[in-house]
């Protein structure tokens, strides 16, 4: 080798370069002694890898290659780009995508060649881009070589068992590479674990205690020893026959590798809107009052109606009963229609029931209200309940729809529950949540088990100008509507 | 993704509703599709399923689509430049972006779509637009149309009855196009026509054309018999049986991750959020009470969301706290009418409860949420 003559006729001297030569001229790695190997001052393991080097390059990091434009058909010479799907500094795989170019109402997706890192774009969006120029630079990964040339050399297996070492701060630390896997599974660092193999080697027996001291588990007394054997090829690791001699524990539980990652992203639009009104409402010292309502009849009774609201096009819920009842109550304790100033020094008593409705979107929380319910209709509820149910889930509810509520109601129960916790949207003083409605048995007058269909109620109510017993009296005459449907004829408006 | 697609092409089990049993290798270079669907997300999802993962190079693919009313823009444009979005959502005509470039087209059921597959090597838009034109006048020698240069088939040499887009790939190619047999035309004009000022972008602009349905030319003609003579040339100069396969972009088995693709299409992030960026400079006139108030507002959108907002309120005309609230609820949101009014409904409950401040705000925002 023409090396081998060149270093021969300068110096002989240098120790270290005859330890160069030495290691350049053999073919195996079984001839290198573990003190030539801190001539390098990288690790062994970049040291297994520049074997391969020696044959496609010397360079340590990757060679960079101009990726071209290619053609793309039709006579075409220049395109304008439109999007980049990589940044300078992402990895790519041979057949990524890279950008999106256009060219005359064509649009082509442009592929990597290679495996690598991205090193430079060569153009900005909106830029016109020339078939057969550098598009981007890729630094391509030098142990995986070009996706077209494949120049791998065979490194014999010997390599990793003997003299994978660390070296961290000039500390070596000794360990097998199944013990470094195991170190690596559970995040432990190495230089952080006490070796008490040969030459303070780290043995599986000392991972386990570091981790057992660490997660506080308790590891069963050691076994029968086990004997992890070396990956590859038959010859004795020198730390094999010590571990034999020890007992090495089994673990307790085997540690799962979990390649999850927590995604941070900023909240907005619905989101946002949320954390506005749930924040002020923090302010407001919620009290809550809870009941449940038989609604037998109302069951009944809209059983029978349904068919005439739908000749009428109009589908009819539950809702624009549990509203007008709402509405009704309101009249009797207008209190909790009400409205608290910023000092809470007045009290504001709302002429208008616009009543809210809480509508679960796919884009989240929104509460549009049905305006004037004290001068509207079960009917004419129900019509607006309609128009406002099809624009939310259209996305498409106007700002008229959304401000200027008083009171709100939320039918949680048609997706589930019992009770809530429901919170007050400012400016108003009370909310009520409404559970699912289920067959239960109950009692009737005359001691008799009957089935009901039984739905609970939960308020919630600003404690600063609500109290308690008006809330509970507001919930009993709402009840007692709903329970008795027909006593709702004689106070209807 | 890409490995795998090339060798994914003869997977597909037999197991199939179509009447042709194993419709994937027919005997021939060439394959003719329609699908049974008027969806234009499932169908777009469709020409997306066969550019990713069927093999081309042993048969071409015709593939042939109506769409429900519908706008559909190019890869790389402006809807808020393009078409009228609040007509659009009045008239509940679906928005729809596609993957290959050009401009921005209208759908209905009187449009036809024609898609095109081969290699990316064979890749040959006038061929395909001159096989078009060579039914059409199989099916009516005295019919005017003609290929222009700039791949549309113009009619009586001024009327466009079709456009042209494209999209390559690694290995594969497709170029489609559309054909006018009996599309509304009125609706056509008035949602093709945006009435936003002051936008300025980067974004492919669509060039407007005078259009004419095939049907206005010659009364007898109908969709159905268009498609039917445009296989029937494709048969022909493929070699194979003038036979049309029917699919249904829903069959989960037959096209394996179809109903993926179809939800992203249907994504705001995509049909919205892939918009280049553009920035709005225009004038509010907001009418209060007895006078009209000019309001300059400046903004910056990226991916669909604002960047930049700057609105030119006359001095003390809302509180200052309250107009930075705005700003800043604003900034990093998308610009998208449902969630600015989602937003700004929100602020309102929590400023002082005044009617005059209520009805500034009102005003104002409506004719922000107007822009989007």
């Amino acid at each position: 080798m023409a090396a081998v003559t060149a270093l021969r006729s300068s110096c002989r001297a240098a120790g270290r370069l005859v330890c160069i030569h030495r290691v350049r001229s053999c073919s195996s790695i079984r001839f290198i002694k573990s003190k030539y190997v801190c001539v390098f001052d990288k690790s062994a393991f970049k040291f297994s890898h520049q074997q391969r080097l020696f044959r496609t390059s010397a360079v340590s990091c990757g060679q960079i290659v101009q990726f071209k434009l290619s053609d793309i058909g039709e006579g075409i010479t220049e395109v304008t780009v439109k999007e980049w799907y990589v940044k300078e500094g992402d990895s790519v795989s041979q057949f990524d995508s890279i950008c999106e170019v256009q060219s005359d109402k064509a649009s082509v997706t442009i592929t990597s060649r290679y495996d690598g890192i991205i090193r430079k774009l060569h153009y900005s969006i909106d830029d016109t881009a020339f078939v057969g120029k550098p598009l981007v630079d890729i630094e391509i990964d030098a142990s995986k070589g070009v996706a077209s040339e494949e120049d791998v050399v065979e490194t014999p297996p010997m390599s990793h068992e003997e003299h994978t070492h660390q070296e961290i701060k000039g500390h070596k630390t000794l360990a097998t590479p199944a013990v470094r896997r195991l170190a690596m599974e559970n995040n432990i660092k190495l230089s952080e674990v006490v070796g008490t193999g040969k030459d303070n080697r780290i043995l599986k027996e000392d991972i386990l205690n570091y981790l057992a001291k660490q997660t506080g588990a308790i590891l069963p007394p050691s076994p029968k020893a086990e004997i992890v054997p070396p990956q590859r090829g038959a010859e004795a690791v020198p730390a094999a026959p010590k571990d034999k001699a020890r007992k090495i524990p089994v673990p307790v539980s085997r540690p799962i590798a979990f390649a999850g990652k927590d995604k941070t992203e900023p909240v907005t639009g619905f989101q946002k809107a949320m954390v506005k009104t749930m924040s002020a409402a923090l302010k407001i010292p919620h009290f809550g009052y809870s009941d449940e309502v038989d609604l037998t009849q109302l069951v009944q009774l809209r059983e029978e109606l349904k068919p005439v609201a739908e000749m009428r096009g109009v589908k009819l819920s539950f809702m624009p009963f549990f509203i007008k009842a709402a509405s009704l109550g309101l009249l009797q304790y207008p209190i909790l229609n009400a409205s608290l100033d910023e000092n809470c020094q007045n009290v504001t008593y709302k002429a208008s029931h616009n009543i809210g409705v809480a509508m679960d979107t796919e884009q989240g929380l929104i509460v549009p209200n049905v305006k004037n319910v004290q001068v509207c209709s079960v009917f004419d509820i129900a019509v607006e309940l309609n128009r406002l149910q099809s624009l939310g889930s259209a996305g498409q509810l106007g700002t008229s729809d959304l401000t200027g509520g008083t009171f709100t109601l939320s039918n949680i129960g048609t997706i589930g529950g019992t009770y809530a916790k429901p919170v007050i949207l400012p400016p108003e003083v009370a909310i009520g949540a409404l559970g699912k409605i289920q067959v239960l048995p109950r009692f009737n007058s005359k001691g008799e088990v009957v089935k009901a269909q039984i739905m609970n109620v939960s308020w919630s109510a600003d404690h600063r100008i609500i109290d308690g017993a008006t809330m509970a009296r507001f919930s009993n005459l709402w009840k007692s509507y709903l329970e008795n449907p027909t006593s709702m004829l004689l106070d209807l408006k | 993704m890409g490995l795998q697609s090339v060798k994914n092409c003869l997977w597909l089990p037999c197991v199939l509703r179509t009447p042709k049993a194993c419709f994937w290798s027919t005997a021939g270079g060439g394959l003719i599709i329609q699908s049974v669907s008027n969806d234009v997300y499932q169908n777009l999802a469709v020409e997306d399923w066969i550019h990713d993962h069927m093999d081309l190079e042993k048969q071409q693919v015709l593939f042939l689509w109506r769409n429900s009313p519908a706008v559909v823009i190019g890869r790389h444009q402006n809807p808020w430049q393009e078409c009228n979005l609040r007509l659009l959502r009045q008239k509940n005509i679906k928005l729809a972006r596609r993957r290959s470039g050009g401009g921005t087209v209208y759908h209905d059921l009187g449009n036809i779509n024609l898609t095109f597959f081969t290699t990316r090597k064979k890749y040959e838009r006038m061929e395909n637009l001159k096989l078009v034109v060579k039914a059409l006048k199989a099916l009516r020698p005295q019919l005017d149309v003609h290929v222009t240069d700039r791949y549309d088939i113009l009619l009586d040499r001024q009327y466009k009855i079709s456009g042209t887009a494209a999209k390559l790939g690694r290995t594969s190619a497709y170029h489609h196009c559309t054909l006018l047999c009996n599309a509304d035309k009125f609706v056509l004009s008035s949602v093709l026509k945006s009435p936003f000022k002051g936008l300025k972008s980067n974004a492919t602009p669509s060039v407007p054309a005078l259009v004419k349905n095939l049907f206005e030319e010659d009364t007898s003609l109908t969709s159905e018999m268009l498609l039917d003579a445009i296989a029937k040339e494709y048969a022909m100069q493929h070699q194979i049986d003038h036979h049309i396969t029917l699919i249904n972009p829903a069959d989960e088995t037959l096209l394996p991750g179809i109903s993926d693709k179809t939800k992203e299409l249907q994504t705001w992030e995509w049909v919205y959020g892939k918009t280049p960026k553009f920035s709005i400079s225009t004038c509010l006139n907001m009418v209060y009470k007895d006078s009209v108030l000019d309001v300059k507002v400046n903004m910056d959108v990226k991916r669909g969301r604002i960047e930049v907002c700057n609105i030119d309120l006359p001095e003390q005309w809302l509180p200052p706290g309250l107009y930075s609230e705005l700003v800043k609820s604003l900034t990093g949101s998308k610009f998208c009418p449902n969630e600015i009014t989602a937003l700004v409904t929100a602020l309102l409950r929590v400023c002082p409860q005044d009617d005059e401040l209520h009805s500034r705000w009102s005003l104002l925002c409506e004719n922000m949420i107007r822009l989007m």
